[in-house]
């Protein structure tokens, strides 16, 4: 078990070389001065524009650039964006607000699609069952942005239950609106998932035996077909996690959230190599972490799942 | 009814997360409502805007969102009305017989909300650090007409082996030798040559004074500047970055601008989209950045809760001298038929709907001493069959290569893309010659472009004055060797007059050598004017009323809240 963690945990090393190095060489190549671009049509003096160029490194060629990154950041000094603010201030103001954000998303995911799916599933075919699957299948075909701006016009703005953005005071509250929004999506698949699983799992030959010892059905479905069934959806979350942390640019957009999203879409627009990197590299991060805590569910979830040979 | 209103405004939503706007234009259709009540002087107003791209540093700040809060915070010797004209604020004079010496007497008992006095001194200060190449602020230039600047300003060059070339700063000098305080209240200022309009500067953020403390550690104060205007930081850490800046009333501020509310929180969004939704559901008070497509529907959405005012902001269209096709007696004529053969009048109308004016000169009509009708203007009307006919002539003279497309280099975002389609087509359909957009996803990218002197074909370019003087919307952008100058125009004949209305001993007689320099420009074209803009804000139902100034910048201290 602990080799498994640590194997697992050595492999961050190349993934992580290797996303950063890719995501840096991408800003790289951008094409315009990104100092100059601060600017706009009335530029200032020559040497502060050369002087914030050495600052940040840019007159500098590309390796030695990646180079001087790694080494800051091993230092744990990731240096300052282009408004002269520290990166690592700003990393940290941003990424609880993101947590929060794709956290409740997933509550609401992975309770509300689990919940649905099992019914779904239990009674195959029947009218629970037919509206959900027509009812996931609208909001699966429905872009994001649109349910963004239907939720935003709707709940915000006509009926006023809520704020329609959240600017400064981000919480779990005014948080909630984004958060069933950015997890609605995923809800839909996770149902889906579910209901397939458990429909599949109902037929099982455990679930006869299970039956036909005499446990309670709620026995049955809770310890013996739920459990058994959740392997994709745990999969599915774990995935999922990583990408509400780093794709909820959308959604943050539109709800004005000060997030990750709104970070990294204006770290891009200024293409500023050093925050985008840094942003990407604690993404990387997360996702790693994921992707352990998904694979070490799977032997809780199914004993027979080992992880040292 | 409600349904109508739902689906129109998800349009507008939608649209606007497409295109990143600028700041669009209204013409007509403004009322302020009928403010019968003066409001409550207590309430806070939030305000939209964005991150600052600098520590608040009124030298250092040259970009929107910095200096709406720099205004706030600042009282300079001058301020600037609601129609652009100067006005004394902390100077009690400003004087000068040959306008090139300057005697500023400046207000006593003046503080800066720590309690710090503010003498002629404090200003001598804060203009030699912002002039110190060292201090690197991005408004240095500012007082580059003062003796003396070029030493304290000084950099050395140095080229590396690749030949590309890196200056440092090495002033040569602490204080501009022009620049002097001979007792508490009189400021004495030598200009390296005369400038006649020298004082209209002097309400821009560059010249605010500074308390020491700023000068010390100019970063440190940057977070939390302690100023003298109308409004002050509510405490400590009031900027929250990438969330808001709340500002409150000074009470201490007895200045021109005074404030009519309580304070100012300005909340930070990073698209003009939600914050459209939040003034919808009075969750934000006023903007001054609509998303595209509300540039149709905002009078509709905010009846009697709009306004919008023209702006020192013009367009040009500039076309390169190094073009061989426009070089010449053939290349003037065709750059003259180029500006014949845009219809501006419906461009205007149909691309900016309305929000638009045809430019009538080389800088806008907002600006004191514009002036209709100068000579050469003629160009700016549409005239299809002049066009062609003047596009024959230079044929004659010298065959146009029509084996490339002639392409107008611009980024696309900001809705470029709808009018430069526009000229092009009137290109093609009047003169008959292939014309085209050279589109680029940034405009970082064009400007690099346009500084190496490497795009094939014009370029579009615009101007927004920095204090309001016909002089600034003519100098750094067409004068030889000009810091905006990129396409590197060059005239001896024009330099000469604007040399001339700067040594001119009133502004009207300066403003008269100013168009008649423009006379010039427009016998030579190196850039077409385009068009003037217009700023349109709108308001919650918290606001009684609000207004811009001559710049586009809302006039936060004067918005009166229900």
């Amino acid at each position: 078990m602990l080799r498994f963690i640590l194997r697992r945990l050595l492999q961050v090393i190349p993934v992580f070389i290797g996303t950063t190095l890719l995501v840096y060489y991408m800003v790289f190549a951008l094409p315009g001065d990104p100092i100059a671009a601060l600017f706009g049509d009335r530029q200032p003096p020559q040497a502060v524009i050369d002087t914030l160029r050495s600052q940040y490194n840019l007159d500098q060629p590309f390796w030695v650039q990646y180079g001087l990154f790694l080494k800051n950041l091993f230092t744990f000094n990731l240096g300052n964006d282009f408004t002269g603010q520290p990166i690592a201030a700003s990393l940290a103001r941003v990424f609880p607000v993101t947590a929060m954000l794709a956290i409740e998303a997933l509550a609401i995911q992975a309770i509300f699609g689990v919940l649905f799916g099992v019914f779904a599933g239990l009674r195959r075919g029947g009218w629970f069952d037919s509206t959900v699957l027509v009812a996931s299948l609208v909001v699966i075909a429905v872009p994001t942005f649109v349910l963004g701006f239907v939720f935003q016009l709707v709940f915000g703005v006509q009926l006023g239950w809520a704020k329609p953005t959240v600017g400064a005071n981000a919480n779990w509250a005014t948080l909630l609106l984004p958060a069933v929004v950015l997890g609605l999506v995923s809800f839909a698949y996770v149902l889906r998932l579910t209901r397939a699983s458990v429909s599949e799992n109902m037929n099982a030959d455990y679930v006869r035996t299970a039956t036909a010892k005499g446990l309670s059905r709620p026995r049955v479905v809770l310890a013996h077909i739920l459990r058994n069934s959740l392997i994709p959806v745990v999969t599915y979350l774990g995935a999922n996690l990583g990408s509400l942390m780093g794709g909820a640019i959308v959604t943050e957009g539109i709800f004005n959230v000060p997030g990750v999203g709104n970070k990294l879409y204006q770290a891009v627009l200024r293409s500023e190599g050093p925050t985008i990197v840094s942003i990407v590299s604690v993404l990387v991060l997360v996702f790693v972490v994921a992707n352990l805590l998904v694979d070490l569910l799977y032997a809780w979830l199914d004993p027979r799942i080992r992880y040292d040979q | 009814m409600r349904f109508t209103r739902t689906s129109k405004a998800l349009g507008i939503v939608a649209a606007a997360t497409l295109a990143l706007t600028g700041c669009g234009a209204g013409g007509g259709g403004s009322t302020d409502g009928a403010s019968k009540a003066a409001g409550d002087p207590n309430k806070v107003i939030t305000a939209y805007s964005n991150e600052p791209q600098n520590p608040l540093l009124p030298a250092n700040t040259n970009e929107v969102y910095g200096g709406r809060v720099v205004n706030l915070l600042f009282e300079g010797l001058r301020s600037y009305d609601a129609n652009g004209k100067a006005v004394n604020a902390l100077a009690d004079s400003i004087e000068s017989s040959d306008a090139q010496n300057w005697t500023i007497k400046v207000k006593q008992g003046q503080k800066f909300t720590n309690g710090e006095a503010i003498t002629a001194k404090t200003f001598v200060n804060s203009w030699n650090f912002a002039a110190n190449s060292k201090n690197l602020q991005n408004n240095g230039f500012f007082f580059e007409s003062i003796a003396g600047y070029d030493d304290v300003s000084a950099v050395t060059k140095s080229t590396d082996a690749s030949g590309k070339s890196t200056s440092t700063p090495a002033p040569k000098a602490d204080t501009m030798s022009g620049l002097a305080a001979t007792d508490d209240s009189t400021i004495t200022v030598k200009l390296a040559q005369p400038e006649a309009d020298w004082s209209l500067r002097l309400g821009y953020s560059a010249f605010y004074p500074l308390p020491s403390a700023a000068l010390a550690d100019p970063k440190t104060y940057g977070e939390n500047p302690v100023g003298n205007g109308p409004y002050k930081f509510e405490k400590q850490g009031s900027w929250v970055h990438d969330q808001s800046i709340s500002l409150v009333k000074n009470a201490d501020y007895n200045g021109t601008r005074p404030a009519k509310n309580g304070g100012v929180t300005f909340k930070f969004y990073t698209d003009p989209g939600p914050a459209y939704t939040d003034l919808q559901s009075d969750n934000l008070d006023i903007t001054d950045v609509l998303p595209s497509n509300a540039l149709k529907t905002y009078v509709n959405d905010f009846p009697d809760r709009n306004a919008t005012k023209a702006v020192a902001t013009n367009s040009t269209l500039n076309i390169p001298g190094y073009n061989p096709n426009f070089q010449g007696e053939a290349g003037k004529l065709r750059r003259q038929a180029l500006s014949y053969a845009i219809n501006r009048e419906e461009i205007a109308k149909v691309v900016f709907n309305g929000t638009r004016t045809p430019a009538k000169a080389y800088a806008p009509p907002v600006i004191d001493g514009f002036k209709e009708g100068i000579k050469g203007s003629e160009v700016l009307k549409f005239d299809a069959a002049k066009a062609k006919d003047l596009w024959a002539q230079a044929e004659k003279i010298q065959p146009y290569d029509n084996s490339k497309p002639l392409q107008i280099a611009s980024n696309t975002d900001g809705g470029n893309k709808e009018w430069i389609d526009a000229v092009a087509n009137g290109f093609k359909h009047n003169l008959g010659i292939q014309a085209e957009i050279q589109p680029f996803a940034k405009f970082a990218e064009v400007l690099n472009l346009r500084k190496s002197q490497q795009l094939p074909g014009l370029t579009r370019a615009g101007w927004q004055g920095d204090y309001p003087s016909l002089y600034n919307f003519l100098g750094p952008v067409w004068a030889t060797g000009a810091s905006s100058n990129y396409e590197k125009y060059s005239n001896p004949e024009f330099d000469k007059l604007l040399k001339e209305g700067l040594a001119a001993k009133s502004t009207d007689e300066a403003n008269a050598k100013f168009n008649q320099a423009q006379e010039i420009l427009f016998q030579d074209l190196p850039g077409l004017p385009l068009w003037d803009q217009a700023r349109p804000i709108v308001w919650s139902n918290n606001v009684v009323k609000a207004e811009t100034g001559w710049n586009g910048e809302i006039l936060y201290y004067g918005i009166t809240a229900k």
